[in-house]
């Protein structure tokens, strides 16, 4: 069920050079919103009418956390939001991280798709690692630490291992039974290679390019494995069978 | 306060006013189910639907563009079976008029689906999209050609049972051709205007912002060209209008009445504000109200 709200702006940080850290106080969405999901901001600027999809970094009652990359016009708009400002939103959407595992996890974040993880690895209850990557500058980093081991990689060797995740995991012989990931697109294709390779179970957090947000407009769809249940074709829509999937059941 | 009558008739089919979806742009209702009672709308319009499932396009299948959007979603959709059992099934509980928007390869595509609709209750009308790919023309679209777009609706027209409206697009030199076309074809109703085709280029990546490299325009951006095509329609035909294409709000939805449309949809603006539709009935009873308004017949095409 997703809800549609005028939410309040709480407080804004810049935590890295185009990051934003954001809480908004809503009514029912930070409630609601379970790890892996994601809500839709909209632009005050009704010349972009689409919204933007945005994953939910961490919730606190009825506030909701969202850190996001400005990278265009849209996170132009929102990283500019004032303390006290109203934003239209919406959600939460999408199909999240199932919680029940109690096996041993290793969580991987890379670059914008390390927010999310962040509630997982608050929520999920196990044994954890984490392994962030990050281009070179850090964020979010110390916060993980809360929840779990937490191991870095950076491209440029600046801290931690020099190259990505998976460099990490080989050089500190990490492992685990079940792999949550979301960042980048070769991040999680290596991620699901390697899951196939050491027959572990993994789930992956896709993104695709989003109108309605809410499954009727067909446009966020990614290749199945088998035929969809919805769809009945190897399509499934990213914003509600997704975000996230097994990654034996997505075609990356 | 005059008592605004919002009902509309097209084809012998009453609605409760004059506002529908545009299809595509609302799945069957379900996902926007969880927002408000579908029973509130004039009619649902229903995705594009084929005899068999349509796999669409590859990604990315949308992009952004100011006041509107391209989308190249390429029809995908469950097929008939499906459509019926679930979709149909599903939009029973509602009351208001249902439109099945029905798409094809050719021409016995669009005849077959027409004849399995014919058996189904609960679809009211039936909208055809005209601007799929002709598979056996190479690929060129029924609706560019008016001669295609006769022969169609008159195949149509043969064995459906709900009354049949014919859906243009606007990437043509005559958009009233088409119109007289499809009149003579026997069509009860007309619904314009379908997506422009439109080019979006990524500078970044130095290649299309959609894989289909074209795609069709749609939104606020459009509504000229849609308001303008609805009049010259309204001026070629004597045929009921659903006239669409960047409606956002009540006064857009009057603009397309004014020009001629007897029923309005709204598209695109449904991605912004799930709530669009109830805003634009609202506010055409609160402009009848306050102008002394009693019929919508009274201001349809008034501007001559
Ligand atoms: C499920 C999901 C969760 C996401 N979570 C986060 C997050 O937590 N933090 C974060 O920084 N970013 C996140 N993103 C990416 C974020 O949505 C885009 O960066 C944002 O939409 C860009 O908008 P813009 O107007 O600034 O950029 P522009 O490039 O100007 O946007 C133009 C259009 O493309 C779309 N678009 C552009 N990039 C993406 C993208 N990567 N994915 C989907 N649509 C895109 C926009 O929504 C808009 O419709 C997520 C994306 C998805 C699909
Ligand atoms: C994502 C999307 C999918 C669409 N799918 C269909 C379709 O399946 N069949 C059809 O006849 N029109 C389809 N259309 C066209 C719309 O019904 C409508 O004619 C057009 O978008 C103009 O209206 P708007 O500006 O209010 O969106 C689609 C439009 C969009 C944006
Ligand atoms: S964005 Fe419309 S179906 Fe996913």
């Amino acid at each position: 069920m997703a809800y549609r709200e005028t939410a309040t702006v709480i407080s804004k940080d810049k935590i890295a050079g185009d990051v934003y850290d954001i809480w908004f106080e809503t009514e029912k969405i930070a409630q609601e919103a379970v790890p892996g999901q994601f809500v839709l901001v909209y632009s005050k600027d009704k010349a972009r009418l689409l919204p933007r999809p945005i994953s939910v970094c961490l919730t606190e009652g009825n506030k909701l956390r969202l850190v996001f990359r400005a990278v265009g016009e849209g996170t132009k708009e929102f990283s500019e939001f004032e303390t006290g400002d109203k934003v239209e939103i919406q959600g939460p959407v999408g199909h999240g991280y199932d919680l029940s595992n109690k096996k041993k996890a290793l969580i991987f974040g890379g670059g914008i798709g390390i927010p999310p993880m962040l509630n997982l690895a608050k929520e999920l209850d196990c044994e954890k690692q984490i392994v962030l990557g990050y281009r070179d500058e850090l964020f979010l980093n110390e916060e993980f630490e809360k929840y779990g081991q937490v191991y870095i990689a950076t491209e440029d060797g600046s801290c931690g291992t020099k190259g990505n995740v998976l460099n990490a995991v080989d050089e500190l012989g990490l492992d685990a039974d079940v792999l949550y990931a979301c960042g980048p697109m070769p991040m999680l294709r290596a991620i699901k290679n390697y899951a196939i390779a050491h027959d572990k179970e993994a789930y992956i957090s896709l993104e695709e390019k989003m109108a309605c947000g809410m499954g009727a407009c067909l446009s966020c769809v990614c290749k199945s494995k088998e035929v969809d249940g919805h769809s009945k074709v190897k399509n499934k829509r990213v914003c509600t069978e997704g975000p996230v999937f097994d990654a034996r059941e997505v075609e990356i | 306060m005059a008592e605004a009558n919002m009902k509309i008739n097209i084809a012998g089919i009453e609605w409760k006013n004059p506002v529908t979806v545009a299809s595509g742009t609302f799945g069957s209702g379900m996902e926007f189910s969880q927002f408000f009672d579908l029973s509130k709308l004039g009619a649902i319009t229903t995705k594009g639907v084929a005899i068999t499932p349509w796999e669409g396009n590859p990604t990315p299948r949308m992009a952004e563009t100011r006041g509107g959007m391209l989308n190249a979603i390429g029809l995908q959709n469950p097929g008939l079976d499906t459509f019926i059992e679930r979709d149909v099934d599903f939009l029973k509980a509602y009351d208001t008029v249902k439109i099945v928007n029905v798409c094809g390869h050719s021409e016995e595509e669009y005849v077959e689906a027409v004849e399995r609709l014919a058996t189904v209750d609960d679809v009211d009308m039936l909208e055809i999209n005209i601007s799929c790919p002709n598979v056996k023309e190479g690929g060129i679209a029924f609706g560019t050609q008016p001669e295609a777009a006769r022969k169609i609706t008159e195949a149509v027209k043969k064995v459906a049972k709900q009354p049949v409206i014919m859906k243009l697009s606007p990437n043509v030199t005559s958009i009233a051709d088409m119109a007289r076309a499809c009149e003579a074809g026997g069509a009860d109703a007309l619904s314009l205007i379908n997506t422009i085709t439109g080019m979006k280029i990524d500078v970044n990546r130095r290649t299309f912002a959609i894989a289909n490299k074209t795609g069709g325009m749609s939104g606020p951006a459009v509504k000229p060209v849609a308001v303008r095509m609805v009049y010259e329609v309204a001026h070629a035909t004597s045929l009921p209008i659903i006239g669409m294409g960047g409606i956002a709000s009540a006064y857009d939805a009057l603009e397309f009445i004014m020009a001629g449309a007897t029923a309005v949809s709204v598209g695109t603006a449904n991605f912004n504000d799930p709530f669009t539709t109830l805003k634009v009935i609202d506010g055409i009873r609160q402009f009848m109200e306050e102008k002394g308004i009693k019929d919508l017949a009274e201001i349809r095409g008034c501007v001559g």
